[in-house]
Formats: structure tokens, C-alpha cells, sequence
């Protein structure tokens, strides 16, 4: 597994208060082997970018199940970018629908998981992604 | 010989009911002999009470239809509350959006991408007006799902009846109003826990004197359950917060015997027909029993266990919504079986979206004909002297007080919380229930059974707010800002805060006050979070 002590930034951005998916994947990682560190509620783009930045991480996964996706992941990719962090991967889980899939994918981030998908599978896909680097 | 675990869940996985336990784990045997089954032998509405608060069950008066609802503007919202009422809804439930639940002004950095999306905008008494406009507010009940600010929107609520002229003690309706949960799983919380509970019980208290038809609190074990708890730990955790509340609101000097009648519960309704019904009758004989052998309550009203409930939620699912219509069906009979006083039956596309007219309507036909069509209501609860119904209800009362005591083992509900040890439970069983479904443990349906190979887009319409909406909130807020008395304003903040500063007085009234001067909710917040601090959320998982 790439996953080995591989550092992942789980985030909840915005308002939302939905954590459980948020919880059960960064338990998955952290069973996998990954140095997981989760934020908790309500944090704004600035304030995950900085974590992200200071802890040094090598992906980050983003909860979002408000219907604010968008907005907020377009938000954290462009303050990623800005702080010369463009080279940690984003991903984004939660309640997405699917015709908005292709531009979160254009936006930037290298996988868009929903709650039907199987733990295995999302562990799967985020272990390849870091696999390619 | 023995069998590689794999193997064991992959033969597991193609029988029928392979657990053979119900959702909560509970074992259950291929038959239910009369032998196994005690019943209390108390009959509907004699205590305590499992088989319904009610002689008459339905007969007297049919459960309220309320549908969550609520979204993009008040004007948006008042829209379809009047749609929904037209169609023979008999009460509201509005759903706030965020920025309103957590406490920030729509013009507050973190609340600009959140305004509108999963409620209604609902900053200041203005809004409020709107949203109640053409709605009288003395004949139709109003149910708020608003916990940290609930103190807040029922002062809104208060100001917005006395403006229209409707006398206070006419007004019927629920906020939720429970913190404790907020903290476990929904994630709406502002203050800290101690201080929280003060607000709470200052609302509480002072609804009681004010508006004797409405429920200052409606304790909820719905969330929970959604996060991942099982529904005996739903039943557990809610009858374990709904124990604490009564004790806070002793310590505060309300009597028992009074307060304890205008106490509701809120609850999520599974796919698991018998044990939900069971979980309902075991909640009813729980509650009654300890408040009369805890607290020494005497008055029957104030031993009556009674409840809301939400058909659909974390049952439902985005692939094949269709299937979803049937889900909350079966749901709906669980419910009136368990005797619920309202119901809220979700939209087939509310799994994944606001939903549309025709999701909605749906939805509301679903009870109607389960009402009406069905005549599972006909007879007060139809499930009683069911073998394996009286079983269960037993076997899931033993399991509910065990998930009580082993919280008052831990040092109670406050200590739970602050800990984060309820909130890492929960997670972990959330982990279990995602596990048993991908392993086809638990089947549902077009998920792990009958799934199809692409996800189609078959959900019928989709549901756009109105882009237009957020930018119409924005002028609002100002225009009521520019068009304030500032000094009044200032004025009833300042005298919020010196009330909050002072524990043994009441905020209600200040924050009335507030309320009719104009004050937004995000400045109600700041002035409250001035003395009391913010809540710091325990990371433990």
C-alpha cells in the first residue's frame, strides 16, 4: 500500500455538521496505514490550507454535504494554490450529485466519493492516486 | 475444518438474512413462543403506558402531517409552506439553513456559500415576518428544527406573533432545542455545554409561562441514529440526554409535574418494521417509569412519552430513488404502528437533493394513504400481544437501559460529551453499518442487491434553488440594517449581555427584545459568545 504513513488532512469546510463520512474514512486510512489528522467542524478554506500547509500533508479530503461543494472546493484549491501548496491532492466526499462530478474532477480534485460507495473502494482509488504521486 | 474469514462472509453474503439478528443485534429466534413473551399487562393510556399515551390511539386525533421544509428565501419558503398547507399538510416544519443554525449573519465570511442551501435564511424579524406572511399563526402549529440558536428563533417567533397580533398563549408548535445531541452528531452547537443547558432550560422555562401549547423542546435521537447509532442506542442516548434535561430544569426550580408534560422527543423511523415498533412501546414504558420512580412525577400528561418522527433519512438511498417511495411507506405504518403523534415522511430525491413539487407531494400522500387507505390506525396499537412484538419490545427495553447505564457509568452525559466518547462510539458504529452493507451483510436494495451496473440519472426532476436568492437575502439584511434605530439596537444587546452575564436570569426576555428592535441573529450570537465563550470540539476518533 502507497497509503503507509502517508499524511492526510480529512477537513469539514463550511457549516455543514455531517461528520460520520468524514469519520469513517479517515478510520479506513488510518487502518491503512496513513498518518491521519482531521480538523473537526466548521472550518474555513484559509484556516484547512494552513494546516494543510503546516502539517505538511500529502492529500487532503474534503467533507461536504450542504450542497455548497463548489463554492468551497474551488475556494480551497485556489487558496491551496496561492500558498504554493498546488502539489497536495484534494479529494472530496459527501452528498454530491453526480452531474456535478465532471466539474469538481476540472476544478482540480483527483477523486469525487459518494456514500454508496464502498470503504474499500474509496481506500482503493486514494491509494492509487498517491501511488502516482 | 475450518473456514477463511473471507470465505465465511462471502457464503454469508448470498443467504437470506444471514445475521438472522435485527439491525441493533439483537438475536432473534425462528419462532416467538407465547412462553417467552411478558406483557405488562397495562392497557393504551395506562401506565406505563407501552401499548400508547392514548385510550382511543388514532380515533381521538390523527398524527400531524409535517413536512420538513424550507429553503433559498423566506419569500421562497412562505411559497411552498402555502403549496404544502393547500394540499392538507396540518403543521409546519421549517428548516433553517445554516448560517441561521449556527449563528452567523448572512454576511459573515463562512456563511456567503452556505445561505439558502439546506433551509431557509432566517437572520432578523423581518425575515421571520415574511416567512409566516398569509399563515395564521393561532391555528397552524409550527415545528423548528433549531438547536443553537433555538432560544433565538423562538424569540423571532414570539416577535413575529406579537406583531401580527396573535396572542402567546395561542401559539402550538416545537423548537428542538436539544444541544446535547448537537454535539454528538449534528454539529450545530455555539456555546459550551454548560452554558448551552442554561440557555436551554431559561427557554424552557420561560415557554412554559408564556406559551402553555408549545414544546420548548423536542429531544431528538434522530441524529444520532443517522450518524450510525443502532436504534437502541438511539432510544438510549435520547431517554439518557432527556434525563439530564429534566434535572437541569429541576436545579433551575421548574416543577416536574409541570414542565415534564410539554417535553417531546423526535426520532428517526428504519426499514426494520418490528424492532422500530418495539423501540417505541419499550421508549414509552422506559420514560414513564422513570420519571415516576426517579422523579416522583404524579401527573399523568407529564408521564406521557411523546414523539415526532422522520420516515427516511440515512434509509434512503441515491441509487434507484424510486425504491425510496416504498422505503418510507413501509416506514410510515412502522411509525403509526409505534404509535407516533407527528410524522415527516422524506422525499424520494431528498437522499440527494432539496426536493421538487412532485417529491414533496408524494411524500405527503404517503401518510394520507396510509391513513386513510391502510386502516393500520384503526385500532389502537395493532402490533400488541404480538408474540414476537412483546418479545422484542422487552429484549430492546433490557438493551436501551444498558446503553443507559453504561453512559451513567462513564460519569453521565455531559461528561460523555465533553470527553468526545459518545461522538467516537458513534463513529465507529457508523463504521460497522457502512462495513456490513459492502460485505452484503445488510442488503438494501440496489445497493449491494439488484444494483445496476451504471448509476442512471432516473430521479426525475432535479431541484435548482434559485441563484437569484442568495443576492436577494444580501439586500434584505442591509436594508433592514440601514433601517434600524441603531441605538435601540445597541441598547437591547448591551442589556442581552448583562442578563447573560448573570446566571440566575432568565435571557428570554432580553433576547424578545432584541428581536423586536431589529437585532440580527449573528449579533444575538456575538453578544451571548461575549460572556459564555465557544464551544471547543473534542477530535477523538
Amino acid at each position: 500500500m502507497s497509503l503507509a504513513r502517508k499524511r492526510i488532512l480529512i477537513a469539514k469546510p463550511g457549516l455543514d455538521g455531517h461528520d460520520v463520512g468524514a469519520k469513517v474514512i479517515a478510520l479506513a486510512l488510518r487502518d491503512a496505514g496513513a498518518d491521519v489528522i482531521y480538523t473537526g467542524l466548521r472550518r474555513t478554506p484559509d484556516y484547512i490550507v494552513r494546516i494543510a500547509v503546516e502539517e505538511d500533508v500529502d492529500m487532503l479530503g474534503l467533507s461536504i454535504l450542504s450542497g455548497s461543494h463548489k463554492e468551497l472546493v474551488e475556494d480551497v484549491i485556489a487558496k491551496l494554490r496561492e500558498a504554493d501548496a498546488g502539489d497536495i491532492k484534494v479529494f472530496v466526499g459527501g452528498t454530491i450529485p453526480v452531474e456535478d462530478h465532471e466539474a469538481l474532477l476540472k476544478a482540480g480534485v483527483c477523486g469525487v466519493f459518494t456514500s454508496e460507495m464502498k470503504i474499500d473502494s474509496v481506500i482503493g482509488a486514494i491509494d492509487r492516486e498517491l501511488a502516482e504521486g | 475444518m475450518s473456514v477463511p474469514a473471507a470465505k465465511k462472509t462471502e457464503q454469508a453474503a448470498t443467504q437470506f438474512d444471514a445475521l438472522g439478528t435485527t439491525p441493533s443485534g439483537i438475536e432473534v429466534p425462528i419462532t416467538v413462543t407465547p412462553e417467552m413473551t411478558v406483557s405488562d399487562g397495562s392497557g393504551p393510556g395506562e401506565f406505563p403506558y407501552t401499548r400508547g399515551i392514548f385510550p382511543n390511539g388514532y380515533r381521538g386525533r390523527l398524527w400531524t402531517i409535517r413536512q420538513y421544509s424550507g429553503f433559498g428565501t423566506a419569500e421562497a419558503t412562505n411559497e411552498r409552506y402555502r403549496f404544502l398547507l393547500d394540499r392538507g399538510q396540518t403543521g409546519l416544519s421549517v428548516a433553517l439553513d445554516l448560517p441561521t443554525q449556527c449563528g452567523y449573519d448572512p454576511t459573515d465570511p463562512i456563511a456567503r456559500s452556505e445561505i439558502g442551501k439546506v433551509g431557509v435564511s432566517l437572520s432578523n424579524l423581518a425575515e421571520a415576518e415574511i416567512l409566516f406572511d398569509s399563515i395564521d399563526l393561532s391555528k397552524i402549529s409550527t415545528s423548528f428544527t433549531i438547536n443553537g440558536t433555538a432560544a433565538i428563533v423562538y424569540a423571532l417567533y414570539l416577535a413575529a406573533a406579537d406583531k401580527k397580533g396573535v396572542a402567546r398563549e395561542k401559539l402550538t408548535g416545537t423548537i428542538q432545542n436539544d444541544i446535547l445531541k448537537e454535539y454528538v452528531a449534528r454539529g450545530t452547537w455555539i456555546f459550551p455545554v454548560r452554558p448551552s443547558m442554561r440557555l436551554i432550560a431559561d427557554s424552557v422555562l420561560y415557554a412554559n409561562e408564556q406559551t402553555p401549547r408549545f414544546n420548548p423542546i423536542s429531544i431528538a435521537g434522530a441524529h444520532v441514529r443517522d450518524a450510525g447509532s443502532t436504534a437502541v442506542e438511539e432510544m438510549g442516548y435520547t431517554l439518557a440526554n432527556g434525563l439530564a434535561y429534566v434535572e437541569e430544569f429541576m436545579r433551575r426550580g421548574g416543577d416536574v409535574n409541570a414542565f415534564a408534560k410539554r417535553l417531546s422527543f423526535f426520532f428517526y423511523v428504519h426499514m426494520d418494521l418490528f424492532e422500530e415498533v418495539a423501540k417505541f412501546r419499550a421508549g414509552r414504558r422506559i420514560w414513564a417509569k422513570l420519571l415516576s420512580e426517579r422523579f416522583g412525577v404524579t401527573d399523568e400528561k407529564a408521564l406521557h412519552f411523546r414523539f415526532g418522527v422522520v420516515c427516511g433519512g440515512s434509509s434512503l438511498t441515491a441509487a434507484q430513488p424510486y425504491n425510496n417511495i416504498v422505503r418510507v411507506g413501509i416506514e410510515t405504518v412502522a411509525a403509526v404502528m409505534g404509535g407516533a403523534q407527528s410524522i415527516f415522511t422524506c422525499a424520494f430525491d431528498e437522499a440527494f437533493q432539496i426536493p421538487t413539487e412532485t417529491s414533496a407531494e408524494i411524500a405527503l400522500r404517503t401518510q394520507q394513504i396510509v391513513a386513510h387507505e391502510s386502516g393500520v390506525a384503526r385500532t389502537v396499537d395493532p402490533l400488541g400481544g404480538s408474540y414476537y412484538a412483546e418479545w422484542l419490545t422487552d429484549r430492546m427495553e433490557e438493551e436501551i437501559l444498558k446503553v443507559m447505564r453504561g453512559i451513567d457509568d462513564y460519569g453521565g452525559v455531559v461528561k460523555s460529551i465533553e470527553d468526545g466518547y459518545l461522538q467516537a462510539q458513534i463513529a465507529e458504529r457508523a463504521r460497522e453499518r457502512k462495513q456490513a452493507v459492502d460485505d452484503g451483510l445488510r442488503k438494501v436494495v440496489g445497493v449491494n442487491l439488484g444494483e445496476r451496473a451504471t448509476r442512471d440519472q432516473d430521479s426525475g426532476e432535479v431541484f435548482r434553488l434559485d441563484p437569484e436568492g442568495v443576492r436577494q437575502v444580501l439586500e434584505k439584511y442591509q436594508k433592514v440594517r440601514d433601517s434600524r434605530d441603531d441605538a435601540a439596537v445597541e441598547r437591547s444587546l448591551a442589556r442581552l449581555g448583562e442578563a447573560a452575564a448573570k446566571d440566575d436570569e432568565n435571557v428570554m426576555p432580553y433576547l424578545v427584545e432584541c428581536c423586536h428592535a431589529y437585532a440580527t441573529v449573528g449579533e444575538m450570537v456575538a453578544a451571548l459568545k461575549k460572556e459564555w465563550g465557544e464551544f471547543r470540539e473534542p477530535i477523538r476518533f
